[in-house]
């Protein structure tokens, strides 16, 4: 990284596009009359939305993988725990408009027989505590997992390989109707959000633009946590860990913040994720997803953050286009670009512009697979 | 043909001594009649009487013949077919397609017009139920003889015993004779009249038996049954409830084995490409699919082409299977993943994405629903060990998955592309400079541990949905087999393979199976930390790079 302020010319380029989503979208799609073509269609809002919040979930990623080499194939259980929190919230705001009608418990344990709210549901009902649960549950998950990973220097593949166990345990456990989370259904049917109802334009529009802002923010929290002097450390410990280790730095706690803020990020990409779709259910946790997640990233470009966020977009937008005209053909465009971008874009999108501005092309010539750092 | 003196009624509970002592004299004319050229016109010729007490002995004498018509007679009476003409006092039973001679069974061409039903009491009803069990005791086929026993042992029937008595008599078959001696012991255990010491043998025989069944005997045992016959069926009852501890935990085992195999199977190929070449390779689980795949097309074609082949096809579909999922291993090597060599987290990336594009490619020629894949008749069955029953597929997959186990030892450890192998693995640049052509060896490798993932397929099409979804329910579990016994080490598949599968299944009573699934995962996330590298790791400089 080259420039060594928070803010460089990429980054301010996307603090921008994310002002100017966050202002125009809402405007085009209250001011500007249904037929117009720049009009910005109610059904789209919470769309754009979704892409936001996955953008965050990729910078989330990127942290750990771009900047800490930590491959991560479990992040979707720390988005789908945010969710979940937020789920909670949701489904305690409901109330007796469930189709039971029961005032405390929600549908689906009325359905299961439950007589009583399960201890970890009590609290829900408070917007702010419900709103740290969103960063303290998977924050804490993380710090655990992380603790011993890091301690007993699990790296590369088998980091991978206990974060997809990690996962795919957190799924099978979350199908089970007995762990009080809705089982199979996961957690739907939604009436409103601090008071606000949640399918009412405004709502949606608000909750956009505070994805946009999260996602700002988080880019920001990232990028000054990349670029002190923390951050090189970081990079050190991504590129030579047991040199670093041997130049005195304690690098699995290093290496336990990156991981635990990258998880508290997840987890709030996951709780506004679900208001703006709608639900929360225990598919969110499949490993399949966290590999998808990865892919994002690799499409931006990994170690840049604001690669992740546009290869998050980029992605999902196509995959929003493919499933609507092709969807016999998403999974062969899926697979094709990790193959394709793994090959040809080591250094995803974002790198290919760089390499094509002259400055990139001075300093090296691009494509080259990084050589393996010495250990 | 004997007459007994006394009524049916009291024959049965008074006469047991004296019934078996008759039936000694009667066995002769019994087993010839089991022959089926039994004539029991004289007894038929009884019904015709229309006098309750004629048509109970009858019964009790058809019951004492064995022979397929004379059940086909009480049959008939059950069900009010059996009629009678008045005038000739022939006996004929009404069937749908006409009347038959009640004592041959042949057709009658010009029936009487006058016929009469033979009529049932409710003394004559239970005296057919006692001869149509009776019947089935005595028939000729042993399956239905030891079934009848076994009807007999649930329902305790005192009526029963004097046929389950004759029944022992004759029976020659030594299963059957056991299990009609245990239906005669779960009569005479619950008869107060019969003498304690007879009781208390009885309730032997049917600890010996030692099932559920025999427990729920014992338990209902009558109130006033004396205190020694008491004891000795709480001290049985602890015995076999002891005894089934012991069948259930070596079913689990069992089971567990079978798990262990399949794991074995589908890791094994894995602890090639990963194992021994350190690839990540997410497409593994595809190979098994394709493997799967395989065995479908070519049970289709046989079915189509040649159906007498059938039980072959699984021996047709192995080389097959090898040689088709090798040729794509070879191929997702060279295109693929030879430009990631070094830097696994990419190809494990590249090896995702080509097994998204593998399974929409089945998805698409096949389509998403579930294959139908048949069994050979040698892979259908069970068999009963003890109280452990084994099915022949569960059986010949682990024998199948020992076979490919150790065969694929013998090449790593006896052949020349084995020594290639693991000279490359080890040192590739001073294999190179030994004169290994390293790329060919690499692609070699893939495409031996992707074949053997295919003919993984093949096993696992006998006890799995055949469906694009095959692999990835394997992916994860084959991973953390090949992590947990150690990489690079085939042993440590073998050990690991079965050790989660036994724990898995030993787990099932307890936590549930998703709860022992979660608890086990866990497990192998801390067992990584405390190992690392595995339950048996390689040591060297070898595990640094």
């Amino acid at each position: 990284m080259k420039q060594s302020g928070i803010i460089d010319r990429t980054g301010g380029i996307f603090l921008l596009v994310m002002l100017a989503v966050a202002v125009l979208v809402p405007a085009s799609n209250l001011l500007l009359p249904a037929g117009h073509p720049l009009h910005v269609p109610d059904y789209m809002i919470p769309l754009l939305g979704k892409y936001l919040t996955y953008a965050l979930l990729a910078v989330a990623v990127d942290l750990v993988w771009g900047y800490c080499g930590v491959l991560s194939l479990g992040h979707g259980a720390f988005f789908a725990l945010g969710g979940y929190a937020m789920g909670m919230y949701l489904m305690r705001q409901i109330g007796p408009r469930g189709v039971y009608g029961n005032p405390v418990l929600p549908d689906f344990m009325v359905f299961l027989n439950y007589k009583e709210l399960p201890w970890f549901w009590h609290g829900f009902d408070m917007f702010p505590f419900a709103m740290l649960m969103v960063v303290v549950v998977p924050g804490a998950l993380a710090f655990v997992f992380g603790w011993f990973a890091f301690r007993s220097r699990v790296t590369g593949v088998y980091l991978s390989i206990i974060t997809q166990a990690m996962t795919f345990a957190l799924m099978l456990a979350f199908f089970r109707n007995d762990m009080g989370f809705g089982g199979n259904n996961g957690l739907t049917d939604f009436k409103d959000i601090l008071g606000f109802p949640i399918s009412a334009p405004s709502t949606r529009l608000t909750l956009f633009v505070a994805s946009a802002v999260a996602l700002a923010l988080g880019y920001l929290i990232c990028r000054a946590l990349v670029t002190s002097k923390y951050g090189k450390v970081l990079v050190a410990v991504r590129d030579a860990e047991s040199r670093t280790r041997f130049l005195g730095y304690r690098v699995q706690n290093y290496k336990l913040l990156a991981w635990v803020l990258s998880a508290m990020l997840a987890g709030v990409a996951g709780a506004l994720y679900v208001p703006q779709v709608g639900i929360i259910n225990p598919s969110e946790f499949a490993p399949a997803q966290s590999i998808e997640m990865v892919i994002w990233v690799a499409v931006g470009g990994r170690g840049t953050l604001v690669g992740a966020a546009l290869g998050a977009v980029i992605v999902n937008a196509g995959k929003t286009w493919f499933t609507g005209v092709l969807p016999e053909a998403w999974l062969f465009a899926l697979g094709a670009l990790f193959v394709l971008v793994t090959l040809f874009l080591p250094r995803g999108v974002l790198g290919l512009a760089s390499s094509i501005s002259e400055r990139w092309k001075a300093r090296r010539p691009a494509a080259t697979p990084t050589p393996e750092p010495a250990e | 043909m004997m007459r007994l003196p006394v009524p049916p009624a009291l024959a049965r509970i008074l006469a047991l001594p004296l019934l078996a002592l008759l039936l000694a004299v009667l066995l002769p004319a019994g087993a010839a009649h089991a022959q089926g050229q039994a004539d029991i016109s004289a007894i038929v010729a009884k019904f015709a009487n229309d006098s309750y007490s004629d048509t109970t002995d009858a019964l009790v004498e058809l019951s004492a013949t064995g022979s397929a018509q004379a059940a086909a007679v009480v049959e008939a009476l059950g069900a009010g077919r059996l009629m009678f003409d008045p005038a000739t006092k022939a006996v004929f039973i009404r069937t749908p397609a006409g009347v038959v001679d009640a004592a041959t069974g042949a057709a009658v061409a010009n029936p009487p017009a006058n016929l009469s039903v033979v009529r049932a009491n409710n003394r004559v009803r239970r005296a057919v139920d006692a001869a149509s069990g009776a019947l089935s005791l005595l028939n000729p086929d042993p399956v239905r003889r030891s079934e009848a026993a076994a009807a007999v042992f649930k329902s305790r029937d005192a009526a029963a015993l004097a046929t389950v008595e004759a029944a022992i008599a004759k029976e020659t078959v030594g299963s059957v004779k056991e299990a009609l001696e245990q239906a005669r012991a779960a009569i005479l255990v619950g008869k107060a009249e019969v003498p304690e010491a007879v009781r208390l043998l009885a309730i032997q025989k049917i600890i010996a038996r030692g099932d559920q069944e025999a427990i729920s005997l014992l338990r209902s045992l009558p109130a006033d049954a004396p205190a020694s016959l008491k004891a000795a069926a709480e001290a049985g009852i602890a015995k076999v409830e002891q005894n089934l501890k012991f069948w259930a935990v070596a079913q689990n085992v069992w089971y567990g084995l079978s798990l262990g195999s399949v794991l074995l199977l589908a890791a094994i190929g894995l602890a090639i490409t990963f194992g021994v070449m350190g690839v990540i390779n997410m497409a593994h689980g595809e190979m098994v699919m394709l493997g799967a795949y395989t065995t479908f097309v070519v049970q289709d074609f046989i079915r189509h082409s040649a159906p007498g082949l059938f039980d072959w096809s699984l021996a047709i579909a192995l080389p097959l299977a090898f040689l088709f999922t090798g040729l794509v291993g070879i191929l997702i090597e060279r295109t693929v993943i030879r430009f990631l060599y070094g830097r696994p987290l990419e190809t494990l990336l590249a090896t995702w994405g080509v097994s998204l594009i593998l399974q929409q490619a089945v998805r698409s020629v096949f389509g998403p629903t579930n294959q139908e894949v048949g069994a050979p008749s040698w892979m259908s069955g069970a068999f009963q060990v003890g109280q452990l029953s084994i099915t022949y597929n569960r059986l010949w997959i682990i024998v199948f998955a020992l076979l490919v186990f150790f065969a694929l030892l013998l090449v790593l450890k006896r052949t020349p592309l084995g020594l290639y192998v693991r000279a490359v693995t080890q040192n590739r640049r001073m294999a190179a400079a030994m004169g290994i052509r390293t790329g060919r060896i690499d692609a070699l490798t893939f495409g031996l541990g992707s074949g053997i993932a295919g003919i993984a397929g093949v096993a696992l099409s006998q006890i799995d949905n055949v469906s694009p979804n095959l692999g990835q329910g394997y992916i994860i579990d084959s991973f953390m087999v090949v992590v947990f016994g150690g990489v690079g080490n085939l042993w440590g598949t073998l050990v690991g393979a079965f050790t989660l599968g036994i724990a898995n299944k030993l787990l099932e009573p307890f936590a549930g199976a998703v709860l022992g699934k979660i608890l086990l995962l866990v497990f192998i996330i801390l067992f990584i930390q405390k190992r690392p590298r595995g339950l048996f790791a390689l040591k060297g400089r070898a595990v640094e790079s």
